[in-house]
């Protein structure tokens, strides 16, 4: 085991500098731009532009400036936001829990609707039911979700005016963050009426966001549910005599979920990449959101510390579920 | 073999036809109803592309200055000029999703163009040299995937600044590891059979090796990969569009129309967000109909239960 951890974490470590890489020559591309944008008076001689350059590091040879950055990445250090001047990483750990908690729920929707749709879609293969879940699947994985979040709106804010259009909370209540995670910090604060008001505000934005995950799972789930049916084990089972509830929740779903766990966990990077649509729509105030935002307030340090948080995040997330996986099925972890 | 014929009458091949490979993929595919409703689709969304003159009544960027917000005739409207109804600047919605639909496929077509071609030969170089040059390749790639497509999409339109262009550039990089990883590992698969030493024994070269003897035995999957990248492409395009980074207003392309609509999701104007996004998930429907189609058809090693 020690030995797959090794090498598992050995293989990361060019990945993680390619995308260290990638972040550095994003900013070095950009503040090339940034001297003369930021200089933009007129009658700005030689000689200062030179000087500034110099004051930015970008006269030294290109793998000195390299290394300093991956010397500053190393540290924890990913610049200042040009807008607010403050830390990159702080306001990144400050708005990433919002994020968090909105994935978290939409991947419960995702697997509380799609596991057993996919199950089910199995069971009954090539019944109208069957065919409805799979076509409702493949809509779902083709679908805008920008514009799937439109349509949602418009039915259940406008309409039925059942669900609210933006942010996290209702304006009525102020929260002191505490965990970052409003459902948690409203059931701690004094005012629990505004944990329904904080579970208001998730539901549209997290249906929109478990929709592609939903319909990943569901189709994961019956294709790998209808692979361990036909295997002997599960004819032995039923030759046994064991009853066909049996057979099917406890021999056949077992096995049947380890495909199924790792898709899920897969989904981290679909989900964060979700988020900066599905936060830029209803004003979620994530990491997603954020991002667009610095994009369009041309805040360069932040896009680039941004980017290479969500790449680390999902090598993370990653690495976590090859490392559960080999924990689950021996056999992955006792190859090569 | 003119000396002495054989006195046995043989069998002829009119009397027992050979299998033809086309008519072989043609029968299974056909079998898939939904990817001949994908077909068809894309079929007729290809004809409005083309021949979008003819098809859209009205030029894109044309404003009826006395038809703001009119509803489609067959809902409360009352002007059979605008089929799907009219923006807040007096544009014709239809007219504008056929316009934008010869943008879609062009975006589609290009991006995959660009990355088929430079991922196959990024993939037959990595499958045939290994070693260095190979290492090199796909840890360039795994850099690649180790970003969600559309936030590395995100990232380098936000270097290159957003354009159509720019988009399609970054949809085309984002989508390149899928096609050197399948092409290297088809490749890989292939170099270890017999015919493939057998013409390196008869003499063949390096490039008459990739390109003669192997790719054509790699083009199964491609096509399938290529058939679903259409639908990334597109959907990916949309949202780069939807998101202002993309194509920018007041170009007629599907996401940046819905990003232009947005404002009228609260007033009850729905027409106008509702159109341009069933158009894209249409086209994105169809698009993955037709690669399931041809998986299934193509390919029975991957074919889904």
């Amino acid at each position: 085991m020690l030995r797959f951890l090794s090498s598992r974490l050995l293989v990361l470590i060019p990945t993680l500098l390619g995308v260290v890489l990638l972040a550095f020559f994003l900013v070095r591309q950009l503040h090339g731009d940034a001297v003369e944008a930021r200089s933009g008076e007129r009658g700005i001689t030689a000689e200062q532009l030179a000087e500034r350059r110099q004051a930015l590091g970008l006269d030294r040879p290109l793998h000195e400036q390299f290394l300093t950055y991956l010397g500053q990445v190393v540290q924890g250090d990913l610049g200042k936001s040009y807008v607010t001047q403050r830390p990159v990483l702080d306001e990144f750990v400050e708005l990433f829990p919002a994020t968090i908690e909105l994935s978290i729920v939409a991947m419960i929707i995702a697997i509380v609707i799609g596991l057993p749709a996919g199950i089910l879609a199995a069971l009954t293969r090539g019944s109208i039911f069957d065919h409805g879940v799979m076509g409702a699947a493949l809509t779902g994985y083709s679908m805008p979700i920008f514009w799937w979040a439109i349509l949602l709106i418009v039915l259940f804010s406008n309409i039925l005016g059942l669900t609210p259009v933006s942010g996290r909370l209702d304006v009525l209540y102020y929260i002191e963050p505490a965990t970052g995670f409003m459902l948690i910090d409203t059931l701690l604060s004094d005012e629990p009426e505004a944990f329904w008001s904080a579970l208001h505000h998730l539901i549209l934005p997290s249906i929109v966001l478990g929709t592609i995950p939903l319909a990943v799972i569901a189709r994961m789930t019956r294709s790998a549910m209808l692979e361990v049916l036909s295997e002997d084990y599960i004819r032995t089972a039923r030759a046994k005599g064991l009853s066909p509830f049996r057979v099917i929740w406890v021999h056949a779903l077992r096995n049947a979920l380890i495909p199924v766990v790792t898709v899920i966990g897969l989904q981290t990077g679909t989900l964060l990449a979700g988020a900066v649509l599905t936060e830029t729509i209803f004003s979620w105030p994530g990491i997603g959101k954020w991002l667009i935002d610095a994009i369009g307030r041309r805040d360069f340090p932040a896009v680039q510390g941004g980017i290479l948080l969500i790449a680390v995040t999902i090598i993370t997330v990653n690495l976590a579920v090859d490392l559960l996986y080999g924990l689950i099925n021996p056999r992955i972890r006792h190859q090569k | 073999m003119t000396g002495a014929a054989p006195s046995t009458p043989t069998v002829t091949a009119a009397t027992v036809p050979l299998p033809s490979p086309l008519a072989d993929f043609w029968r299974d595919f056909s079998r898939n109803r939904g990817a001949l409703a994908g077909l068809l689709f894309i079929l007729l969304i290809t004809f409005a592309a083309i021949f979008a003159p003819i098809v859209a009544p009205h030029a894109a960027d044309v404003q009826y200055r006395d038809s703001f917000l009119v509803p489609p005739p067959w809902a409360g409207g009352n002007d059979w000029r605008f089929l799907l109804g009219t923006d807040d600047v007096g544009r014709d919605i239809f007219s504008r999703i056929v316009w934008g639909a010869q943008l879609s496929l062009l975006i589609g077509v290009i991006v995959v163009t660009v990355s088929l071609g430079f991922g196959v030969l990024l993939g037959l170089i990595a499958g045939f040299m290994r070693g260095t040059v190979d290492q090199v390749i796909m840890r360039l790639m795994d850099i690649l995937m180790a970003l969600p497509s559309l936030l590395l999409a995100v990232a380098i339109v936000a270097v290159l600044g957003p354009s159509l262009v720019n988009a399609m550039i970054a949809i085309a990089i984002v989508v390149l590891p899928h096609y050197v990883r399948l092409t290297r590992a088809t490749v890989i698969t292939e170099l270890a059979k017999d015919y493939v030493t057998a013409s390196r024994i008869a003499g063949a070269g390096l490039w008459r090796m990739m390109i003669i003897v192997v790719l054509p035995n790699c083009l199964a999957p491609l096509i399938v990969q290529a058939s679903l990248g259409f639908s990334s492409a597109i959907l990916d395009a949309a949202a780069l569009g939807f998101l202002g980074l993309g194509a920018l207003p007041p170009t007629p392309e599907w996401g940046t129309m819905l990003a232009d609509a947005k404002k009228f999701v609260q007033s009850g104007h729905w027409w106008v967000v509702t159109f341009p996004g069933l158009a894209i998930l249409l086209t994105v429907l169809a698009f993955n109909l037709l690669g399931d189609g041809l998986r299934d058809a193509l390919d029975p090693k991957l074919k889904e239960r």
